[in-house]
Formats: structure tokens, sequence, C-alpha cells
């Protein structure tokens, strides 16, 4: 109950004097400015650092976490969070590397090669699935959204080690003959000089941001994560907004998926561990709040964009994997205590009192 | 109006001098004066929202006044705390107690203040020997090691006292104490009380049970709006004094609107029973039928516990019913979900709007539209405009004071974010609302806007149902008033009735009962 009288500070403009108005911008703006600081300081410190190429080879990497995270923002905004996300990441990349492989019908004596479309449908139908799975959990049988989807995290990273036996598909090429090439495109190919990860990055982006800001889910979703009691007496389906959060993040998982494999032209079920957590934070960096209602998916764009460039300027420069670690920690504690002090409540004390009172930030009466 | 009076009869421990609270722009409490006699007991009278609960807890030191002083011992003090009070011998026994039902009785009497052992560990034979010593006290056959969740409401209630009597408080603030007990319970406790008065302990008691309370008082002091508006030993009052200066002349709430036809019987509501989550057997809504006509309001009073909330969420959707039907304009509406019901035109103001009926992360407007996204969706996208429109309308129609629509809804006052909360409802165009204590905690004035609110739209042809507890609000709009008490139907009435006698059908005094 503490954060109610939250957004005050950020909605009313031109109440506070010039000066205070600069740390205002500052602090909202912090994932935009963090970016920048370390554009500047890594070009600074390393010549090949700034050039279309890194920033696009970046922006590649980028695109993976992206890409989970703007499905984490839209279960972190209901209030929830998603454990499953690098597991499904991992599981849809070896779903897409066995299809790859074709799909053998012995009792009809042939082996269907889908073509690469087909393939990603699939995929991400699979995505769409374990996210369903998450959501019925979660919604219809009160299992807490940590729980469910740590099960899930173990679950489909043991079905992806199960499917493949702990190898690694390589051959995701496909052949000219059976028609299913062109695989390697959504990780190899550039469109107008952008990396196709990137763009699918962009595309989905849009979608979410349409999703969010246009449309009646998105305005449920909201509401689901700022008071679900509430948001149901208005009549809201909160169980199902809750359902399709979740299998939204899944089909984002396995889209990333998609662009990951592809980029590494292998399907290994390991891959994608503890990526949850970077999608977590680059969530927390971008702003938004855990407890659910607030969060863009620019700022998350953001949040990703810091991570990312965060990292591969600390490899540019040589900084040892042991180092980084301790520098993304550093943002991420960093990022969640801007939030804490945005998401505060201007003057209200904070008391022992279970009963709040009805927060007064300027009444009118 | 409130001149410090010393009492003849009693030395003052603790007293509140001027003592005024607020919250933002709401005015809990407006320089109340307040004397806690040493060894008798004071009981506080007061509608809800006359300011009792934030009284209690500043002199228990879970609040700080905005201004004014408490005095203990003739001392001024300030407590840091509500451990700090409790150091200082203040304790208080909150309505619902705090408890940790997972541990025995003893554990909870001692918890957080273990009596250390000899190796550093905790001395349970010293703590259960102690334990022991005060249930003797109260004359209380409660073995220290039973489980809290084993012992009956009554009993618990024994434990907490016994657990403020365990740190030396010499004065106990008791809320609603006898609440949820039975009356066999209720004399139990009265003679505690009686034993700790004989021992010195003052007491401070919090009832909305009248008679009850004046059974065990020694002096009054009546809050309205507040303020305090009387005080006497209880040799110079009795039960007329008290309702009188709860409920005072009143404010004009507005009357009945008259010169518009009712319809037909709009809400229709048959023999409907809610159960008790925990205990599926008991029924906090028993056999309730009532309908209200198109442009009909009618107004459900009833003590806490009558059933009344439960019976407003049942109709809306959100509580099952056990047997019963529910209907609107003929269409059985249950089975249906909340959103179907908001469909059909049936829609509920819940009681707490800052638990239930606001989404306090969302604007002022957003928070307006939001139970009728549906009527500004063009295909898959919302029309900015459409819902500009239902926004400018709604802030127009209710008259919310905001800067517009954009304006973080936690900016508003009490009494506009309950405007809020209406216009959201009557977004959808209803054609009948609930309303469960639509007045609570907002201020004389927003409260019979309100009920303008109401009035009008029952004379468009809405059908009003709403509850409350202050009597004064039943003769305001209400064209027939039903009281409520343990979960059944007690009485009816109609708008000339007096406020005695609905007070009596509650059960508030057992005059009529």
């Amino acid at each position: 109950m503490s954060d109610i009288g939250a957004s005050r500070k950020v909605a009313i403009p031109g109440l506070t004097d010039g000066r205070f108005d600069i740390a205002r911008i500052l602090l909202e703006g912090r994932a935009f400015f963090a970016l920048i600081a370390i554009i500047i300081v890594f070009s600074i410190l390393s010549p090949v650092y700034f050039s279309v190429n890194n920033f696009l080879i970046m922006s590649s990497h980028v695109a993976i976490f992206g890409l989970l995270a703007i499905g984490m923002l839209l279960v972190i905004l209901t209030g929830g969070i998603d454990l499953s996300v690098g597991s499904v990441l991992a599981l849809a990349g070896v779903v897409a590397g066995a299809l790859m492989q074709g799909v053998a019908f012995e009792s009809l004596g042939f082996t269907a090669y889908p073509p690469v479309w087909v393939v990603a449908i699939l995929t991400c139908l699979v995505g769409a699935f374990v996210g369903l799975v998450n959501g019925v959990l979660i919604a219809f049988f009160k299992v807490p959204a940590f729980v469910a989807t740590l099960g899930l995290l173990y679950v489909a990273r043991g079905v992806a080690l199960l499917m493949t036996n702990g190898l690694t598909y390589n051959n995701l090429g496909g052949r000219e003959a059976l028609g299913n090439t062109g695989f390697d495109w959504l990780g190899f190919n550039r469109l107008f000089g952008i990396p196709i990860g990137v763009i699918v990055l962009a595309v989905v982006a849009v979608i979410a941001m349409l999703i969010l800001k246009r449309t009646a889910f998105g305005r449920w979703i909201y509401s689901t994560g700022g008071n679900a009691r509430a948001a149901e007496l208005s009549g809201v389906p909160v169980r199902g907004v809750t359902i399709a959060v979740y299998v939204l993040s899944g089909i984002c998982s396995a889209i990333a998926g998609l662009v990951l494999s592809s980029q590494l032209t292998s399907a290994g079920p390991t891959a994608g561990q503890t990526y949850e957590l970077t999608a977590i934070a680059a969530v927390v960096v971008g702003g938004a709040a855990l407890s659910g209602g607030r969060g863009r998916v620019g700022g998350t764009l953001l949040g990703a964009f810091v991570i990312g460039f965060l990292a591969d300027g600390l490899v540019i420069i040589g900084v040892s994997t042991y180092w980084q670690t301790v520098f993304t920690g550093a943002v991420i504690v960093l990022a969640v205590l801007l939030n804490s002090i945005q998401y505060r409540s201007g003057g209200r004390k904070p008391s022992g009192s279970g009963t709040p009172p009805s927060p007064q930030a300027k009444a009118k009466e | 109006m409130t001149a410090a009076r010393e009492y003849a009869m009693g030395e003052v421990v603790l007293s509140a001098r001027d003592v005024a609270k607020s919250f933002g722009n709401i005015h809990a409490l407006k320089g109340v004066n307040f004397d806690v006699h040493k060894g008798q007991v004071t009981t506080l009278f007061g509608e809800n929202g006359a300011g009792k609960s934030t009284l209690m807890k500043i002199l228990s030191g879970v609040m700080k006044p905005t201004s004014g002083e408490i005095i203990l011992d003739g001392e001024p003090v300030t407590f840091a705390s509500s451990t700090d009070a409790r150091d200082r011998g203040v304790s208080i026994i909150h309505q619902e107690l705090s408890l940790a039902p997972n541990l025995s009785v003893r554990d909870n009497i001692f918890m957080g203040r273990e009596i250390k052992g000899r190796a550093g560990g905790i001395d349970y034979a010293e703590e259960e020997r102690q334990t022991r010593l005060l249930m003797e006290e109260l004359e209380e056959d409660i073995d220290p090691l039973t489980m809290v969740e084993d012992l009956r409401l009554g009993q618990q209630q024994i434990v907490e006292i016994a657990r403020a009597l365990s740190v030396n408080s010499r004065i106990l603030i008791m809320d609603e104490p006898t609440s949820a007990l039975s009356a066999s319970e209720v004399e139990v406790l009265f003679s505690v009380i009686h034993d700790l008065k004989s021992r010195g302990v003052s007491i401070v008691y919090i009832s909305h049970h009248l008679e009850e309370a004046l059974q065990i008082t020694d002096h009054a002091v009546v809050l309205r709006d507040g303020s305090m508006t009387a005080r006497a030993p209880r040799s110079e009052i009795d039960l007329e004094w008290i309702v009188h200066n709860m409920v005072g002349e009143g404010f004009d709430l507005g009357s009945p609107p008259v010169g518009h036809t009712m319809g037909e019987a709009a809400l229709s509501i048959e023999n409907l029973c809610v159960p008790d989550k925990v205990n599926p057997e008991r029924l906090l809504v028993d056999k309730v039928s009532i309908d209200v006509k198109a442009g009909e309001i009618v107004c459900i009073y009833g003590l806490m516990g009558a059933g009344r909330t439960e019976l407003m969420e049942c109709v809306a959707g959100r509580l099952q019913e056990t047997s019963g039907t529910i209907r609107l304009n003929g269409r059985e509406m249950n089975g249906l979900s909340i959103a179907g019901r908001i469909a059909e035109g049936l829609v509920l103001v819940p009681e707490d709007r800052q638990r239930d009926g606001l989404v306090q992360t969302m604007s002022v407007g957003q928070n307006l539209s939001l139970a009728s996204i549906g009527a500004f969706t063009k295909g898959l996208f919302t029309s900015k405009k459409r819902e500009g429109d239902i926004v400018t309308g709604s802030i127009r129609n209710v008259h919310i004071k905001t800067d517009g629509g954009e304006a973080p809804i936690t900016s508003l006052s009490g009494g506009n974010q309950q405007k809020v909360v209406i216009g959201k409802m009557l977004a959808t165009e209803p054609k009948a609302v609930l309303l469960d204590e639509p007045s609570r905690g907002i201020d004389i004035g927003a409260k019979a806007e309100v009920f303008r609110l109401l009035a009008e739209g029952a004379k468009r042809g809405l059908a009003v149902l709403f509850t409350t507890s202050e009597v004064g609000e039943c003769l305001s709009i209400a064209h027939r008033i039903i009281v409520m008490r343990r979960g059944t139907i007690a009485a009816e009435f109609g708008p000339d009735t007096t406020k005695e006698a609905i007070m009596a059908a509650s059960g508030e005094s057992k005059a009529a009962a």
C-alpha cells in the first residue's frame, strides 16, 4: 500500500522550481541518460566502440534480451513474473532445430520437411503453450507466479534436454532439395543494412506499444497490475488477462529462441540460461515497477540497450567476465534504487499503521 | 466548545489536548480534548468516520497527531511508535486481534520479548509460569501451551489482554472488543474489565453497541465529524443523550426525490443466501429478499457484521450465493460474471474505495473509463476522442474537482475519489446501482453531493440500493429503509421513521430487540 501516492510527482508538471525539474528529468529519463553515458564512456575507452557497424552488432545481441524483456514487461505490468523465459527460449530453439531435421512419420514411411515459416509458427505455438500452462496455474489454481514459472523453468529446460539428449543441433541450414532453407535469414540477413533480429524486435515492440496504449486489453493489463480487485469489480476479465500475458511472454521467448538459434546457426538445450534474470533486469532498469501497473515499452527497450551495450562494451575494452557480472549487478541494484525513489509517495512518511490514510497530494476541495 | 472541565472523580492519567489529525485535506480530528481516568472506563462514542479510531491510534502511538499534545501522568509525551507507547504503559487491543494463530498462548504473550534462559535460549518454563499466573489473575482457564488457533474468539481476546497486562499496561485501549463475541463471552470480558479497574488499570472503550457500553462505562465522550460534541460521567447520561450527541441535528442530506413515476421492480433479490467462506455452515446473508423499483432509492442499515457488504458483493457477482435468485428487469443474473452483470446494467460501487474502487497507478480519466472501455473501442483500438468525451462527461456529471482527466487519481480528495468510483460505474449507463457505504470516509459536503447524485439518478429511472452504518443517512434520500441484523432483514421503514426506531431494530440498543 505504500506506493499509493506514487505517480503524483511525475504527472503534475510545473509545480516545482526549475532546479528540481532538472533533477526530475534526470530521474525520469535515467535509462536514456545511462545509455548515453555508457556510449560516451566506452567510445572514449575504445576506438572501435563508436561505429555504426559495432552498434548494429551490439543491437542484434540486444534483440534477444529485448524480445524476452517485452514479454516480461507485459507479465510484470500485471504484477506477475515469468522466470521460464530463458528455458522457453532454449526449448523453442531445440523444437525449431528438430523440425528442421525433418519430422519422420514412421508408420507412413516418409519424413516431412516443413518449410521455415511453418517451423517458426509451430515454435511460437510451443512457446504459447508453455505460457498457457503458466497462466492457467497462476490464474485458476492460484499458484504464485514465482513458483509456477520457476517450475516451468525446470520443465521446459528438461524437455529441451530430453529432446536432444543434451546435444546441440548444428545443422539448421536446411537443403534446397527439401525446400526448407532460409532459417539463417533471421540471424544473418540484413534489411536496409539492419540485422533482421533488430527489425523483429522493433516490430514486436511496436505491436506491444499499440496493445498497451491503444487497446482495451492494454488498459486491462495496467488495471490488473494496478489493483486487481478494483479491475475485477469494474468488469475487467482479470483471469483472462493474466493468462494472456503469460501466453504472449511465451511467444516472445519463442521468437527470441528462433532469432538466437539462427544467429548461432545451432540450437542447444542449454541456451539462454539466466536470460530470465537479464530480461527482468531490463524491465526494471526501464523504470517499470515490479509491483505492477507501471512501465512502458520504450523504457524496457532502453533498459535492454543499457544492459546489452554495457555488457558488450566491457567485452570490447577487455574487462574480465567476472567484473562484467559485478557491473551488471550494480547497474540493476542502482536501477531498482532509483525506481523506489521515483515511485515513493513524496512527503508522506511511512507510518507503521496498517490503515493508510487516503493520500492527498493536492486535494482540490 | 470543549473547555477543559476536569471531573472531580478519578485522577487523569492520560489525556489529549487539542489533538488534530489531517490526512491531506481531510480533517479526521479537529482539536479534540480527551481524558482517561485512573481505574475507570471511558467510552468513546461516535458514528463511523467520526474520528474514534484515529484518536485511539494517536493515543496508542500508532499515529502521530498533526497538532496538539498527549499528556501522560501530567507530562507531555510523544510516542515514537506503538511499542514506545506500550513500554510507557499504554496498550491497544485492535478489533482485528494481532495474535499469531500458529503459536501457543505462551509464545504469543512473550512474542518479541522472550525471557532469556541461561544458555542464551528461551526460558520456556519461566514464560509458562508467568502465563499461568496471568491466566489465574484473569480467572481464565486457558492452558499456556494451547495453540491460539484452537481458542474461541473470546478467549483469544483474553490472551490479548493478558499480553497487555504482562507488560504492566496501566492504560488499555479496546477497539470494539465485543463485536465478535457471544453474549456469555461478553459477560466474561466485562468481569475481566471490572477486575482490571479494581487493580487501577484505566480503560478506553469503543463500541457500536451502545447499551452494552453503557453497562460498563464510567465516562462517556462523544465524537462527531472529528470534534468532541459532549462528555459526561455515567451518572448524568442515558442512551438518548448518546444518540442525540452522536448524530446531532445533522446536515441536510436531502430528502427522497418525488415527482417521478416509479416503474416495476428493476432489481429483485429473492431468498438470497451467502455463506461464510471459513465456515460454510454459517450464513452471512440468510434468505434476504429485496425489490428495488426503477426510480426508487432503498437504504440498508446495519451494524458491522450484519451482512450488508456480503449481500452487495453477492448481487454484484463477486461472492457466490448458495441459494436464491437475483433478477434485473426480469432477467436472471445468477451465474453471470461481474463483467456480464455490468453489461446487463447491474453495477456495484464497493465499500473500500482504496482497495476495491480505484486503480491507484492510473489517472483520473483512466479510472473513470475503466468500466466502459467497450464503449470507446472501435474494432481493435480505443478511440482517444470518444474516451475523452466519456471522461469529460463524467467529470462534469458527477462534479469531480480535478485538473482534468490526466491528473493522477491520488491527487484527489477522498470525496472526489469516491465520485470517480461512482462516475466510473454510472458511465456504464446502468439500470440498477448498488453502493456499499458510499459516504464512508468523505466529508459532509461531499456526502450531500453524492446523495444528490443518487437522487438525480433515481429521477432518471435508476434503481438505487445503498448501505450505510450512519443512521442519519438513512433518513435522507431513501424511499425505504431496510434494517439488516445478523444476515437477515430485521425491519423495514418508510422515510418518516425515527433514528431511534432504526437503531433499535439493528440491535444497537436492546430496547426493542
